[in-house]
């Protein structure tokens, strides 16, 4: 039983960041590729993360498995964030075929702190 | 009453890494969270009494199950668009109000909304919630922070506030 929810959990997570790595290549810009590479990769490294904990049970490695998963959580969102306020406060617009920007107002009335 | 509360943290993260106890284990476990309250207790949230309240507890399960519904929904969202030959986008940045009170919940609203289909949290000023989405379907502001954020912000002032 466990071996099989390993197994299929694995396969998940693998083809999750598959999607997410094809998302990287084929989105157009800097925040849609944000978008793939933050969800898909996450998610699909919690199922590997998962697995394991399928696989050795409550131990120390599914233990030490359990925890990477609310680190990754907390890391990688907070990374996504920083680098899209990143990557706009450095000047690149979005993409032509965007419909909508309200952060540009915002940006105009921030002071900026440094 | 928060480095209290931030060193019993520290030492459970402590003892799931190691997962071993004996005594060596224990004294170690104790300097090193010492060690980390004495230089990051003060960045720790306000108002640590919450968490002796058990039906948070209850309200944190309930958003956890529907967190990971969501982000499972989001993933094959997202491995739908990649895929897709024409690549159905239309992606803008839209703003957000948000009402939650205190900081914490505005930060794990803010991670939430990441992890969610089709959004990514781009900036907090004040109250607003700078949010890039993949697919903006329609204009009306009402409309879409409900979308947005009305999935997860009623449980999370059940859990923070």
């Amino acid at each position: 039983m466990s071996d099989i929810l390993f197994y299929l959990l694995i396969g998940t997570g693998i083809l999750f960041d598959l999607f997410g790595c094809i998302g990287l290549l084929r989105l157009p810009d800097v925040y849609n590729r944000l978008q793939s590479a933050t969800k898909c990769v996450t998610l699909g490294t919690c199922c590997i993360a998962a697995s394991l904990l399928a696989r050795y049970g409550l131990a120390d490695f599914g233990l030490k498995a359990l925890l990477i998963i609310p680190l990754l959580f907390f890391t990688s969102t907070v990374a996504a964030h920083a680098l899209a306020r990143g990557s706009y406060k450095a000047g690149i617009r979005l993409w032509k075929g965007s419909v909508k920007d309200d952060y540009s107002k915002a940006e105009a009335n921030e002071p900026v702190k440094e | 009453m928060k480095y209290i509360a931030y060193f019993i943290l520290c030492l459970i993260i402590w003892f799931l890494l190691t997962a071993r106890i004996y005594l060596e284990n224990i004294v170690a476990g104790i300097l090193v969270s010492g060690i980390t309250t004495l230089f990051f207790g003060r960045y720790f949230i306000e108002g640590v009494g919450k968490f002796l309240e058990p039906k948070r507890y209850f309200w944190l399960l309930v958003y956890l199950i529907m967190f990971i519904w969501e982000c499972i929904k989001a993933n094959f969202d997202v491995a739908y668009r990649v895929l897709h030959p024409a690549m159905p986008i239309r992606p803008g940045i839209v703003k957000v109000n948000v009402t939650i009170r205190s900081e914490f919940g505005k930060a794990i609203l803010a991670n939430s909304i990441t992890m969610t289909p089709g959004t990514i949290s781009v900036d907090l000023i004040g109250d607003t919630l700078y949010v890039h989405w993949i697919n903006v379907f329609t204009d009306d502001p009402g409309k879409y922070s409900r979308i947005v954020s009305g999935r997860f912000e009623n449980l999370l002032k059940k859990i923070f506030d």
